[in-house]
């Protein structure tokens, strides 16, 4: 009896359903391995098992995606099964993608995820964090040695009881998340000797590889402020008072959206700060010193600008993680930008 | 300039009807301690209690930490505060070891740091290995958050004063002396050893995130060298708020480990030769006019290499980098110590800065890592800010008195001069 029971995700080629003709078949399933799956469950022996093959085409999953990923999650809860397999997708973006979505959708249901992929498929880099991808080639010339290398990994699972340990250690391909732990010297101690090294041109390994960064281009300049709609985006923490929205002082986990009708100057009564990173005081004693709308409606008044949007948004820079920070920008925008907004300031602390 | 530190091991901190030392057990006269800190008439109570090692306490919210010590001749500690700035950094100063003293009431929105003395939480926190004497001190409604922070950052520093006198009478367990020499003479030490510089940076951000040196406010000082003799013996205070976890509490700075470090190695792989404090203001000029000028001091005094240590995150990253550019473009080689915000789940970008150049990095670990810390029998100081302190989030404190919550709340886990062995790794 294995000690495993896996699913294994395939796209319509594959799950030999069917080449391009066959890209918008909507999720199906069988029972025992298919295709790759033959060769990965003969590959895992008595350690696992392939109980199911969940079969959809790469393009019905990336169009439909909330219909896919509904239908696949039905099939995965109603199966017991203990770990999903997914792929190798090798360098395929479409079906790399589709693993990926797959990913999360074992995350949501706490189940680990293997997935086998080319490293430079996108599919990798936007869903590293929910799974453990192992590397391909980029081609289906590499399937025998992917097989190997997934049925490999998912042994090692098995015996370190589900903590693998770091990327170089269980060759996985890095997920992009860390994790604390206590080393053997202080912190001071590891810099000293880290800075010998350095010196004198040994070997030494950063404990913060430094990630390549995001820059944000500045955009041309608003051709006629005159006639603009403009909105103002504050990550000072101005809410009205008593932080309806319950924004955190630090790290936040959401930003909240207020009406700005009828609102000609933000007072002590009527708004404050949620923000836990400075002095409150000259905040709450007048929010126009991080939020300006008393100056915004002058501005409106003067002609300067068109009109102000009818409401702001807000949230708390404070050790607020990026991503989370990216995920905000990015939901505000698109609702600016739907609102018909040409231009924003943004406000900091 | 020359500086014995003189440790006297306490094993037991008492309170009792005169102030003594016997044998590892130091006694304090509580009322006298009590009226000789309260220093200021906006003060309305004060208190004073002991806690120690594996009692089932919690103390929160933790203003400030501080390490009792006495200048055995001199009037030099706490330079700038209490001392003479001339008589610091020399002669002989005994450090009261194995204890603090610490500060609390009510002061949300400052240094909001959580201290337990057992469970989960105190492998977080270097203090709850030492037996701390906690001063609860409440002020007068109204009284502005600057003003607030200023006293009980003053009342930290009298009782460490206070206190450290006692160890007058004791007996030192152990000797270490550390000189801080002319440049020339400390480069001559080892035969052709490079020369390693430390660049301390100071959280300077402002409104709230302040420290001070000789009591100068570190915003307005340019970067400029420091004896490390005289860090020792308090010349660097800490006048911060928020994300206790990673700003440096007094205590840190009167043992800053990297100091230690370099001084262990000294004439052995490098010869230290100098110091370096800098801040970290807010505004861009500021920052590229304090790094350049590090740079410049660094290459000044012919430096070969040096570690730089952040104080806080976010911002200062950005100074961080920018002290490590200037510094490699110079051909001085860089090690830094920093944290990271790397969000609750870990897979976010640790830092809000970084550059090609910083390839040696010493990590004190994620902050925003969340810890469960379970009800402890007693809390000292107010809990119910456990939703709103920085590392906390609506819900953070159960009904059970749990505290479900970032490690960035707790005091100095993961502290960037490197003083724990709390770190992070990628998967």
């Amino acid at each position: 009896m294995a000690e495993l029971k896996i699913a294994h995700y395939l796209n319509q080629f594959f799950g030999q359903v069917g080449d391009e003709d066959e890209a918008d078949l909507p999720p199906q399933q069988k029972d025992g391995p298919v295709g790759p799956g033959e060769a990965l469950d003969n590959a895992l022996g008595e350690r696992a098992e392939i109980v199911k093959t969940i079969i959809t085409g790469d393009g019905y999953f990336n169009e439909n995606k909330a219909r896919a990923r509904e239908k696949i999650k039905e099939f995965l809860q109603e199966s017991d099964v203990d770990m999903i397999v997914a792929g190798p997708a090798f360098n395929a973006g479409r079906y790399g993608m589709a693993c990926g979505g797959v990913a999360e959708i074992a995350a949501e249901l706490d189940l680990p995820f293997v997935g086998g992929i080319y490293p430079e498929n996108p599919g990798y880099d936007m869903y590293k964090k929910f799974g453990y991808f192992i590397e391909t080639g980029d081609s289906v010339g590499s399937m025998r040695k992917g097989i190997a290398d997934i049925a490999e990994f998912i042994a090692d699972y098995i015996d370190a009881d589900g903590s693998p340990g770091t990327p170089e250690e269980a060759g996985y391909l890095p997920r992009g998340i860390r994790k604390n732990f206590f080393r053997e010297e202080r912190g001071a101690r590891r810099a000293v000797d880290m800075l010998v090294k350095k010196i004198k041109g040994e070997e030494f390994e950063t404990e913060y590889p430094m990630p390549s960064f995001d820059r944000v281009d500045p955009q041309p300049a608003v051709p006629d402020l005159g006639e603009a709609l403009v909105a103002v985006v504050t990550t000072g923490g101005i809410v009205p008072k008593g932080n309806p929205d319950k924004i955190e002082a630090s790290s936040a986990s959401k930003f909240g959206k207020y009406k700005l009708n009828g609102v000609q100057d933000l007072t002590s009564e009527e708004f404050e700060t949620a923000h836990g990173g400075y002095d409150p005081v000259y905040a709450n004693e007048d929010p126009d010193r991080v939020l300006p709308i008393d100056v915004m409606r002058d501005l409106e008044e003067e002609g300067e600008i068109g009109e102000l949007h009818e409401y702001y948004y807000a949230t708390v820079g404070n050790g607020t993680s990026v991503a989370n920070a990216k995920a905000f920008g990015k939901e505000i925008g698109e609702e600016l930008v739907r609102d018909g907004v040409q231009a924003v300031i943004l406000t900091s602390t | 300039m020359k500086l014995n530190l003189e440790r006297v091991e306490v094993d037991e901190v008492t309170f009792g009807q005169e102030n003594s030392f016997d044998d590892g057990l130091l006694t304090i006269d509580k009322k006298e301690l009590l009226d000789e800190i309260e220093h200021d008439h906006r003060i309305t109570s004060l208190n004073a209690e002991i806690v120690r090692p594996g009692e089932s306490v919690r103390v929160m919210p933790v203003k400030d930490v501080v390490e009792p010590r006495v200048k055995v001749d001199e009037n030099g500690l706490f330079p700038g505060f209490i001392g003479e700035e001339d008589q610091a950094g020399a002669g002989t100063t005994r450090v009261l070891s194995g204890m603090t003293v610490m500060t609390t009431g009510n002061v949300v929105g400052f240094q909001e740091g959580i201290i337990d003395m057992r469970g989960p939480g105190a492998e977080y926190t270097p203090f709850s290995e030492t037996i701390n004497v906690v001063l609860t001190c409440e002020v007068e409604e109204g009284t502005e958050e600057h003003i607030h922070e200023e006293i009980l950052r003053i009342l930290g520093l009298k009782a460490a004063h206070y206190i450290g006198q006692i160890g007058l009478e004791a007996e030192p367990d152990s000797s270490e002396s550390f000189e801080y020499e002319s440049i020339s003479e400390a480069a001559k030490d080892g035969d052709d050893l490079p020369l390693v510089g430390y660049v301390y940076m100071l959280q300077s951000q402002g409104l709230l995130h302040d420290t001070y040196v000789y009591g100068v406010d570190a915003k307005e000082i340019l970067p400029t060298l420091i004896s490390p003799t005289k860090v020792m013996d308090g010349a660097i205070v800490s006048g911060n708020c928020v994300s206790a976890c990673d700003k440096n509490s007094t205590f840190m700075h009167q043992n800053n480990p990297v100091i230690e470090e370099l001084y262990r190695r000294d004439g052995e792989d490098f010869n230290f030769v100098g110091t370096i404090i800098t801040n970290e203001n807010v505004t861009l000029g500021d920052k590229e006019r304090s790094s350049t000028l590090v740079a410049e001091l660094a290459e000044n005094l012919g430096l070969d290499a040096a570690i730089v240590s952040e104080e806080g995150f976010g911002n200062p990253d950005t100074d961080l980098i920018l002290n490590c550019k200037k510094l490699e473009n110079r051909g001085i080689q860089t090690v830094l110590i920093t944290d990271e915000y790397a969000g609750r789940d870990g897979s976010s970008q640790s830092l809000a800065d970084a550059s090609p150049e910083a390839d040696a990095v010493v990590t004190s670990g994620n902050a925003n890592e969340v810890v469960e810390l379970p009800p402890l029998e007693r809390v000292i100081g107010h809990q119910r800010y456990a939703d709103s302190i920085a590392g906390g989030f609506e819900g953070s404190l159960q009904d059970d008195g749990s505290i479900k919550v970032e490690l960035q709340a707790i005091t100095g886990s993961t502290d960037e001069l490197g003083y724990t062995r709390l770190s992070a790794k990628g998967y």
